[in-house]
């Protein structure tokens, strides 16, 4: 097979990996602050990727405008989640954080089979069937649109995180939540806005993936189960090891596609996972539990 | 016997005498129960759905034609086997006396084994796997094809179609969707060929996940291999991806022939526009030219404007037009009377491709043929056999960049 499918494959790999990384980040920081681990993740996911299509139907604007009321939507979606229904739990056992965000994700997962149906949807925008040709490389030019957003929304997030008043409380309270209390920072409200800010990332990731491909209900679950072997890849926690684990797992499929069988694609994802778990369990980024 | 006595058995006699016409009247008059079993909710939903939408029509056109009218008593199998059973044995126990559905060969194959140990006629509308009509039911029956008739037919087709068209492909790639249709298409697809002699070599079998939401790979691979043609089988969701991968990828094959459903769907149709037009679909299908066939399109597009006539609409159609004409021959619900009825069907005047619906002694259609459907301008064109053609035959496609 000539050296160009590689080329290509990988390339387009890689630019799936980024929207994958921005759909993790948003689980890696809800867990990273909050220590609640969401289990509805995917199903948010899928409600962003049906607004988004509401959206498009009636405003007729690109996907990648929509981003932000789609973002600033699921923002408030995951606050009132969080001070609602999830800060009750906060101090249970894991296995009733883990029943309720299961709850969450079954209840939406057949609200939109009742609003939307069971079949796929999908948006056609000006550039959906466009692609690139630079020398051997063919690309798919929704791919570069949507990995590049994912990139700019991704450095927006670290910089908050890393420059911003806001972002440095988050960021205490994920490093001693004894300390952030005593210096009177309100741990409650924190939180709720990190579920916000998680929720709003996966709101951008949602509008993202569906410049690429189309939405159904049913793959809500599978989106939670990419975003956790993304996540565990990269280290639970861990926002740039979020980016790097969404990249390696979409070159990983691709290359393991093309290299062996498609159909056995996903197979090579978790079979990094397992990898990574063997090796260096906290991930490839993530810090080791002291 | 005493004269009283005589005068009491005379006028039972008399009574009984008298009232026999309003019991035949009124087994003439009472409607054959059918139990509708499609999988209208879960991941088959939009196909049973669509199934369901010809039951609608289908009373207008028994009446018109002189059939008796049924009681439909609907149940969803919710796309699982054990669903379709339960479901099964409700709607006997709820009075059905006879059994249709249920598009998925695993559900049928479940209905099948309640209808026969309840005694009870199961037509199948859509169902391809051959052992359902292998196991000596004797309440069984099928108005389908199974898979290798399917793609027995899907190869003497190609060959009509390319003398006709003077194209034919000198190498392909098949590509299928990796779950039991298209495992089951694979295993066939091979050993049904070898019958034929294609002008085209497979170069390559490329399987892929059918819960796929990128399918760039896929089309990579079959790319680089250099093949003409593609050949397909395909559900709706993975042909759509595929043809948006062709587009981008720079790449339109000089045919796209589908084993399967997915490329003749008006959703396909309507989500890619002119960018769907081309590819040929070697599917059991209808006869246009048949006079219960454009009856059927009228109602139907009367009915649903919007969607035009497919494989799920004329199977299930046909398998109530058999549950009528048998309880008409019948003229009774017994099942037995009723089974009997069936195996004896001889119905020339139908939809679907063929010369009508005859059931061997295993309860199987062996007579029905496949057609082949293009997508042109928006429409479906049926384009072989040329007896049950509409149209010619068009290839090779316009490149996607020129449309």
């Amino acid at each position: 097979m000539p050296v160009e499918i590689y080329l290509n494959v990988a390339a387009s790999g890689l630019l799936t990996g980024l929207v994958y990384g921005l759909m993790a980040l948003g689980l890696s920081v809800i867990f990273g602050v909050v220590r609640v681990v969401n289990f509805a993740h995917g199903e948010m996911m899928t409600l962003a990727m049906f607004l988004t299509l509401v959206l498009f139907n009636a405003l007729k604007l690109d996907p990648l405008v929509l981003m932000v009321p789609v973002a600033a939507v699921m923002f408030v979606l995951g606050y009132l989640m969080q001070a609602g229904l999830i800060n009750p739990f906060i101090n249970r056992p894991e296995h009733s954080q883990f029943m309720l965000l299961v709850a969450i994700a079954l209840v939406l997962v057949n609200v939109q089979l009742i609003v939307f149906g069971p079949d796929a949807q999908g948006i056609r925008t000006r550039y959906s069937f466009d692609s690139f040709k630079l020398g051997p490389l063919v690309t798919d030019a929704s791919k570069v649109y949507a990995a590049g957003a994912a990139l700019v929304v991704a450095a927006a997030l670290f910089a908050f995180f890393r420059f911003t008043l806001l972002g440095k409380a988050i960021r205490a309270c994920a490093d001693n939540y004894d300390g952030a209390r005593v210096v009177g920072l309100n741990v409650k409200r924190l939180y709720a806005l990190t579920f916000g800010i998680g929720s709003a990332c996966v709101g951008a990731a949602g509008a993202m993936l569906m410049v690429v491909s189309d939405v159904t209900p049913a793959i809500g679950p599978a989106n939670t189960l990419l975003a956790f072997v993304i996540v565990i890849t990269g280290g639970l926690g861990s926002m740039p090891g979020a980016l790097l684990g969404g990249l390696l797992i979409g070159l990983t499929e691709a290359l393991g596609g093309v290299l062996f069988t498609p159909s056995a694609k996903s197979m090579f994802a978790f079979a990094l996972l397992v990898l990574v778990l063997l090796f260096r369990p906290q991930g490839i980024l993530g810090r080791r539990e002291t | 016997m005493d004269r009283r006595q005589f005068t009491k058995v005379a006028a039972a006699a008399g009574t009984v005498t008298a009232l026999s016409p309003l019991n035949i009247a009124r087994a003439q008059g009472a409607r054959l129960k059918v139990g509708v079993l499609l999988p209208r909710s879960g991941v088959q939903a939009g196909i049973g759905q669509d199934c369901h939408r010809v039951i609608d029509v289908t009373a207008g056109i028994l009446r018109d034609i002189g059939l008796p009218a049924l009681d439909i008593m609907n149940a969803d199998t919710e796309s699982n086997v054990d669903v379709a059973r339960s479901r099964a044995e409700r709607l006997i126990s709820e009075g059905a006396q006879l059994l249709v559905g249920a598009f998925d060969s695993g559900q049928s194959t479940a209905i099948a084994q309640v209808a026969e140990q309840r005694g009870i006629p199961f037509v199948i509308n859509i169902a391809a796997a051959p052992p359902i009509t292998e196991q000596g039911y004797k309440f069984v029956f099928r108005n389908f094809p199974t898979a290798p008739m399917i793609l027995g037919d899907a190869f003497a087709n190609q060959l009509e179609v390319f003398q006709a068209t003077g194209v034919s492909p000198k190498s392909a790639v098949f590509m299928h969707v990796n779950d039991t249709f298209g495992q089951a298409m694979q295993k066939g697809f091979t050993g049904v060929m070898s019958n034929f002699t294609m002008p085209y070599k497979v170069l390559q079998t490329i399987s892929y996940d059918p819960a796929a939401r990128d399918l760039s790979v896929e089309v990579a691979k079959a790319r680089a291999s250099g093949a003409e043609a593609l050949i397909m089988v395909s559900r709706l969701n993975d042909a759509i991806l595929i043809t948006r991968e062709l587009i981008k990828q720079r790449w339109t094959p000089a045919a796209i022939l589908s084993m399967g459903p997915g490329w003749y769907e008006d959703q396909y149709r309507k989500t890619l526009a002119k960018l769907g037009d081309g590819p040929m679909s070697f599917v059991p299908w209808y006869d246009p030219n048949k006079k219960l066939s454009k009856q059927l399109e009228a109602a139907h597009t009367k009915a649903f404007p919007d969607i035009d006539l497919n494989t799920n609409h004329i199977y299930t159609f046909e398998a109530l037009l058999v549950a009528a004409d048998a309880f008409k021959r019948a003229g009774s619900a017994n099942p037995k009377a009723l089974a009997d009825a069936i195996r004896t069907t001889n119905i020339r005047d139908n939809v679907s491709t063929g010369p009508g619906i005859q059931f061997d002694a295993k309860g199987q259609n062996d007579k029905l043929r496949n057609s082949v459907v293009q997508n042109r301008g928006g429409k479906l064109l049926t384009v072989a056999p040329k007896g049950a053609a509409n149209a010619k035959p068009e290839l090779p496609m316009t490149a996607y960049d020129k449309r």
